[in-house]
């Protein structure tokens, strides 16, 4: 058994020491965001909050923060409602082709963005169709779907099924049906896609890179700058705040998924993919 | 009766699948099938010329620029693939097999917050953490083990490589912790109960139950690094392209889209048949039953 242990052990230093692989950028980030040396490097010279400052008086920074939600906020909420739908239909029906569209559904989970930003842009184009923040949001709800799905699938896939049948045998329609029983117990998992959606169109570069024209977008935005040294203090301070807050809108959406498994009464068998 | 409730049930199906899939098909597929077009059509000035031509794939084909960056991209992917898959495993197997069953949802959370975090900001970190001044060089000299800043993890493969790996670690736990999952524990206490000992029990019944874990894994951190155009561009300086950085290269600063085109199907192409190829050699695992 001590044997055991000791393997344990081993895994578990092997484990921690990844997880601080895995975090070692995100703790850096507050450090050279505090920092008041503007050349992002060792040794740190003394605390400033210039840099938060700066960020708040910058004009295109704003109208990039503006743009971004809007187009977070319309991808998260058509995906999710596409979700819906798509999660609905392949927990509860059973359809020839079922297996074939819903791995084509799924596909953009994998597919390199680069194609799909790509190949939507040469469409785009070749319409005449005009470039702004909704060809982004076009492009968006796109690649959230899948995510959005994944989560959904696993709400809709641990409902009961005999709660619906009683509410038909109590004489609700089945729209009726689905508004006052099934839509209440996912509610959680249409939360948690929300948010997940919402942080990935609010990180996504290469969709917002290609289709958004002359409109900033913060990580259209944040890699436009990159390339003045000058103004990579600023973005660190920027990237401190957005980590902040993606990770605050996934404790939100993992603490409503976790509470949709308990509501449901099953057991929880991992995260977010 | 029951061949119409059948009937029924599809009919339903299909009304609720339909809006998702028609804006797949409308916004995914429509689009791929028209750069499909594109690539076999001719490149005028400023416009798409409506001619027939294998040219470009000739061109793609033969063009020693296009061979090197191909080659590089796969084996940058496939570098990334093997160093994110190994170093994940350990940690999947950790999570599944030590983590006490009502912790396991927090570690899984834990691996996925970066994940989702500013990508363009991790990968600048990135380069800041083994930059020429950064934070490993300069400790490293201030600690007086080095005298001179280490080359090799700058602006090269190894960097792209390294960066690419941390930006797909939960692609790869995640897979192999599902199949980890799944795994019936009481075939291990039987393994150990023959006489086998932890290694030998690990190496015959545990890994290859693992397998299509670690298969989903590989390909799901494959495909997508080796169309990745952020970290070549950002890490790479631009000078050590991917072929992503190449497909837009053509498409926007040289407007070529028929030749953009037909590097992205070929791109697309040589993705599906390493991956099949992947699968086929690996297919006396998918069979196992669980």
């Amino acid at each position: 058994m001590s044997a055991g242990r000791f393997q344990g052990g081993g895994l578990r230093a092997y484990t921690l020491f990844y997880l601080l692989f895995l975090y070692a950028p995100i703790l850096l980030l507050p450090l050279f965001a505090f920092n008041s040396g503007t050349i992002i490097a060792f040794p740190l010279k003394g605390f400033t909050t210039d840099w938060f400052v700066q960020m708040w008086g910058n004009a295109t920074l704003r109208r990039a923060l503006t743009n971004s939600l809007t187009i977070a906020m319309s991808a998260s909420v058509l995906a999710t409602c596409f979700g819906i739908f798509a999660a609905r239909a392949s927990t509860r029906f059973e359809f020839p082709g079922k297996t074939g569209i819903m791995g084509f559904i799924m596909l953009p989970m994998v597919l390199p963005e680069i194609i799909v930003a790509m190949s939507l842009l040469v469409v785009l184009l070749g319409v005449g169709a005009e470039l702004s923040i909704l060809t982004v949001i076009i492009g968006h709800t796109l690649i959230c779907m899948p995510y959005g799905i994944a989560i959904l699938s696993t709400a809709f896939a641990s409902l009961d099924r005999s709660l619906e049948e009683a509410a038909y045998d109590l004489g609700e329609t089945k729209w009726s049906a689905f508004r006052l029983i099934t839509l209440p117990l996912v509610m959680p998992g249409i939360i948690s896609s929300l948010l997940i959606s919402f942080t990935i169109s609010l990180d996504e570069f290469i969709i917002a890179f290609f289709l958004a024209g002359n409109e900033p977008t913060l990580p259209t935005y944040i890699f436009s700058q990159l390339r003045f040294p000058k103004q990579i203090p600023m973005i660190m301070a920027l990237g401190t705040v957005l980590v902040a807050l993606s990770i605050i809108l996934l404790a939100i959406g993992e603490y409503f998924r976790r509470r949709g498994i308990a509501r449901i009464g099953g057991k929880d068998s991992g995260g977010f993919l | 009766m029951a061949k119409r409730g059948m009937d029924a049930e599809a009919r339903q199906g299909f009304t609720l699948i339909a809006p998702p899939f028609i804006y797949a098909l409308a916004i995914l597929a429509a689009p791929i099938l028209t750069i499909l077009s594109y690539s076999f059509l001719t490149d005028g000035y400023l416009e798409v010329v409506r001619e027939f031509t294998l040219d470009n794939y000739r061109q793609v084909w033969t063009d020693p620029i296009v061979r090197t960056v191909m080659l590089r991209s796969l084996m940058v992917s496939a570098l990334v693939t093997l160093v994110t898959v190994v170093l994940a495993f350990p940690v999947a197997y950790y999570v599944s097999f030590m983590v006490r069953p009502e912790r396991k949802s927090m570690w899984l959370f834990l691996i996925t917050i970066p994940f989702w975090t500013s990508y363009l900001i991790r990968v600048f970190l990135w380069k800041v953490i083994l930059g020429y001044n950064g934070v490993i060089n300069s400790s490293l000299t201030g600690l007086g083990i080095i005298d001179e800043p280490l080359t090799f993890i700058l602006y090269n493969v190894n960097s792209i490589v390294l960066t690419l790996a941390h930006a797909y670690a939960p692609f790869a736990i995640l897979p192999i912790f599902v199949a980890l999952e799944k795994i019936d524990r009481s075939l291990l206490e039987a393994g150990r109960d023959l006489g086998e000992n932890r290694l030998m029990t690990f190496w015959r019944v545990t890994l290859p139950l693992a397998m299509p874990g670690v298969i989903a894994a590989v390909l799901i951190v494959f495909i997508p690094t080796i169309g990745d155009y952020v970290t070549p561009e950002l890490i790479g300086g631009g000078k050590i392209p991917m072929i992503a950085n190449l497909i837009q290269v053509q498409m926007l600063a040289l407007d070529n889209r028929p030749l953009g085109s037909a590097l992205a199907v070929t791109a697309m192409l040589v993705v599906a048949v390493v991956s099949l190829l992947f699968l086929a050699l690996n297919r006396r695992f998918l069979k196992v039953k669980q």
